[in-house]
């Protein structure tokens, strides 16, 4: 059915949410997680244990699947409305019983339950501290409405801020996203606004919007899940942002490891064109816009936005120099508005609740929300969504649950590759785009990576220039061969061969390397090497000076010694030695032999007791 | 499938003809048609950038620059199943380094490299998007979480029974 104009719009919104039946319902996530845990198997059991009932599915309850929730730590997800009662790690034998005892009996299943720090039993996501403190507004619908169907995302009121906007002239739109201060969720912080007004005003017959869904920061997935979980409000903003700049063709650019994104966003594309929400005279307005999806090919410098461009364009994706602006000359060299995923998800809800709203959300500079990926030595590994401005004490703690296992809070690592480390006294940092930027590091994309006295500072710097080097494309030569000699340093640390004025050596280098870059790929690569040097000097002291890596990561570089008050005498550390270097009696204190270890840290997590350690070979120490 | 045509005409090779009729002749598209290749014949055979490149009506140059730029193209043959592992921070911070030293000895080659059966390839890459699983190795399409170097051979164990 093809919606002629704005009414045939309103008018299937109210029918379809007429005809939704009141009564009991599951939502089973089927965002990537809980598919890699068996959620597909779970939905399964739903269908077999209601046949084996007599039920019928949609009538007797409905059993949906979703996006991500964004608590996929703890997938596979189901939760029973109504009353959103959470259950965590649910496996298709538990199915029967959450169908008997919840969705028909109204009585919760205790042991599906989730358990706070405290041992508290939370009931529904609202009792989830991880869910408690959130404020979600671009995940509003992620885990709420089925992504494959069109009409889950028009009955909760979906493209209806495309209606408002096409009511709009085209000025008045980019005026409300001037207005609303929304700036770029990408990683840059650029306002949204001027970068529609600058196309808006750029000569050219043809222009185009992009959508950046390639990425590539190691350790974040909120474009992804939005991709999958609510494909349609990308599609919203992009129609809005077309209507703004006068484009008729868009292009949603995907990284070439998200196939469920992409699969998502072609059903999203071919469901809004039968419905004539893309295509010719779209709501009856004359407006006339298409969209394409194009994967990428596995570059990380792709998502740099020429890169991007040139990869559409079907060429190697190499960045150009900046000074020619992208909105003016673009994309096959027409004006182009090239925006993050995240961004064009905001857009909705801009033109949906008007500027005013959506400043009232987030900080002064930085308006609105942000989802954040929540990973590494976290409890509570996930997607949240805060307003801007949240401390990263509250993220990494309140909603994060702090740090996994036995471990203490090392340093947080955000901003993607080129971002930085923050170590704990720097917590309390509100994050948005300016204020992380003045301690070394920036809030980036929205990867937000835990790491614990595990981590190994250098060991981290040595990982994310090895990235860098590897991704770097090799136009310019400070980055290319800059990189490379950075990279030989740190390893150099990392294994054992470190020499005094390394850390000076390093710092000099980086410098350099910023300044004389070509793209921002190398204008940034110094970041993981500067920032840890800032905070974590000490450990390059001790790499460079005493080869000893206190994290027990670098191999050889530290012999593990256990701490006789806390050892039970259990025994598990002496039989993961692959050198036989431990050695004692059962319920007695045991050691190591500093002399066998290799320092390979396999013994160093056993430890139930947290008695072992690293330590510095003899002869090391000065 | 075949490991790895020689010559394109070999009656069970994947229909590059077909391919390519299904990407318009504009080197817009270029991109597009080599991962579809990518995906029929596990690799970019030369015979196929040729015609590629008359297809699209530009120079051979440029397409063995976009085949050879793109980390998701190869010129050499891959191995039925890919398993791909995850290098991203998250998975190198709960230990993946570990995971892929585990594969590295159970397969018998490195990142990069296909089995001699030509039944695995081993390649690295840079975040799944599922880190809440931390480390994740995928085989395919399909992801294993929590991945521990003593869950290797059993994954291998499985795939290796679906590849035959
Ligand atoms: C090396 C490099 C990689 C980038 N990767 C991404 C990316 O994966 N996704 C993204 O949205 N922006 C990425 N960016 C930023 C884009 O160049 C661009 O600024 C952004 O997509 C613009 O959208 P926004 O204004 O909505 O943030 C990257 C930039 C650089 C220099
Ligand atoms: S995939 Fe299910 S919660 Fe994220
Ligand atoms: S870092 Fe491995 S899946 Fe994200």
């Amino acid at each position: 059915m093809r919606f002629e104009n704005l009414e045939d719009l309103e008018h299937r919104r109210r029918e379809l949410e007429a005809r939704r039946a009141e009564g009991a319902r599951v939502r089973i996530c089927a965002g990537t997680g809980c598919l890699a845990g068996g959620s597909a198997h779970v939905k399964a059991a739903f269908e077999t244990e209601a046949a084996r009932r007599g039920l019928t599915l949609g009538v007797d309850f409905r059993a949906e699947t979703t996006g991500c929730h964004g608590f996929c730590e703890e997938g596979p997800l189901v939760v029973v409305e109504p009353g959103g009662i959470l259950y965590r790690r649910v496996q298709p034998g538990d199915v029967a019983e959450i169908l008997e005892s919840t969705v028909l009996g109204g009585i919760p299943v205790e042991r599906l339950l989730y358990r706070d720090a405290s041992g508290k039993v939370c009931l529904s996501e609202k009792e989830t501290p991880f869910y408690a403190g959130q404020d979600r507004q671009v995940l509003h619908r992620c885990g709420h409405i089925d992504p494959k169907e069109i009409d889950d995302y028009i009955r909760t009121g979906g493209y209806r801020a495309l209606g408002t906007a096409l009511s709009m002239e085209p000025e008045e739109v980019v005026r409300t996203v001037v207005a609303s201060g929304l700036r770029g969720r990408g990683g840059g912080g650029f306002p949204t606004g001027a970068k529609w007004e600058s196309c808006r005003r750029a000569s050219g017959t043809h222009r185009f919007v992009i959508a950046n869904g390639d990425e590539g920061d190691p350790g974040a997935f909120m474009d992804r899940s939005l991709m999958e979980g609510d494909p349609h409000s990308v599609l919203e903003g992009m129609l809005i942002g077309a209507h703004a700049v006068g484009a008729r063709k868009g292009f949603l650019y995907v990284r070439a490891e998200y196939p469920l994104a992409v699969e998502h966003l072609g059903r999203a594309i071919a469901q809004a064109r039968e419905r004539g929400l893309l295509g010719r005279n779209i709501l009856g307005s004359g407006m006339d816009f298409d969209l394409e999806i194009c994967r990428g090919g596995g570059a990380f410098v792709c998502g740099e936005s020429s890169a991007l461009m040139a990869s559409i364009e079907g060429r190697a994706g190499e960045p150009r120099v900046k000074y020619i602006r992208s909105t003016e000359r673009g994309l096959w060299n027409c004006p182009t508005v090239l925006n993050n995923v995240e961004t064009w998800a905001n857009v909705p809800l801009v033109l949906l609740r008007g500027e005013k709203a959506y400043r009232s959300k987030g900080t002064s500079g930085s308006p609105g929300t942000k989802v954040f990926s929540l990973v590494g030595k976290v409890r509570h590994s996930g997607l949240v969504e805060v307003p801007m401005g949240t401390s990263l004490r509250e993220i990494v703690f309140g909603l994060g649950g702090g740090v996994l296992g036995r471990g203490r809070f090392k340093a947080v690592q955000t901003g993607g590759p080129s971002g930085g480390c923050l170590p704990e006294e720097k917590l309390d940092l509100p994050v948005d785009f300016d204020r992380l930027v003045e301690e070394g590091s920036m809030m980036g994309s929205g990867g937000m990576i835990v790491m614990d006295q595990r981590t190994c500072m250098v060991d981290v710097a040595r990982y994310f220039i090895g990235f860098l080097a590897e991704e770097s494309c090799g136009k310019c030569v400070p980055c290319r061969e800059g990189l490379q000699a950075i990279l030989a340093i740190l390893r150099d640390l990392t294994e054992g061969r470190g020499r005094p004025g390394d850390a000076r050596r390093l710092e000099e280098m980086g410098r350099a390397l910023s300044d004389t870059a070509l793209c921002a790929l190398g204008q940034t690569a110094a970041n993981p090497v500067l920032s840890t040097l800032r905070f974590f000097s000490e450990e390059y002291r001790e790499h460079e000076e005493n080869h000893f890596c206190r994290a027990g990561v670098c191999r050889g570089l530290y012999v593990s010694r256990i701490a006789r008050e806390s050892c039970v005498g259990c025994g598990a550390c002496k039989r993961t030695c692959p050198t036989g270097a431990i050695s004692g009696e059962t319920k007695k204190v045991h050691s190591v032999d500093p002399t066998s270890c290799i320092g390979c840290g396999a013994c160093l997590d056993t430890c139930a007791f947290g008695a072992l350690a690293a330590a510095p070979r003899e002869g090391t120490t000065r | 499938m075949p490991r790895s045509c020689d010559t394109l005409s070999a009656p069970s090779c994947p229909d590059l003809d077909a391919i390519l009729a299904r990407h318009p002749a504009h080197p817009r598209y270029l991109l597009a048609a080599l991962q579809d290749i990518q995906a029929a014949f596990r690799h970019i055979p030369r015979e196929a950038m040729v015609r590629v490149a008359a297809h699209m009506g530009i120079p051979e140059s440029r397409v063995y620059g976009v085949a050879t730029f793109y980390k998701a193209l190869s010129l050499v043959p891959k191995g039925r199943k890919t398993v791909k592992v995850c290098m991203g921070t998250a998975c190198h911070l709960r230990g993946a380094p570990g995971v892929l030293e585990a594969l590295e000895n159970a397969l018998g080659i490195a990142p990069g490299d296909t089995t001699e059966d030509g039944a695995f390839s081993l390649e690295t890459v840079n975040c799944l998007g599922a880190c809440a699983l931390a480390p994740v190795v995928m085989v395919e399409d399909t992801p294993y979480g929590a991945m521990t170097p003593a869950r290797v051979a059993s994954m291998l164990e499985k795939e290796r029974d679906h590849a035959v």
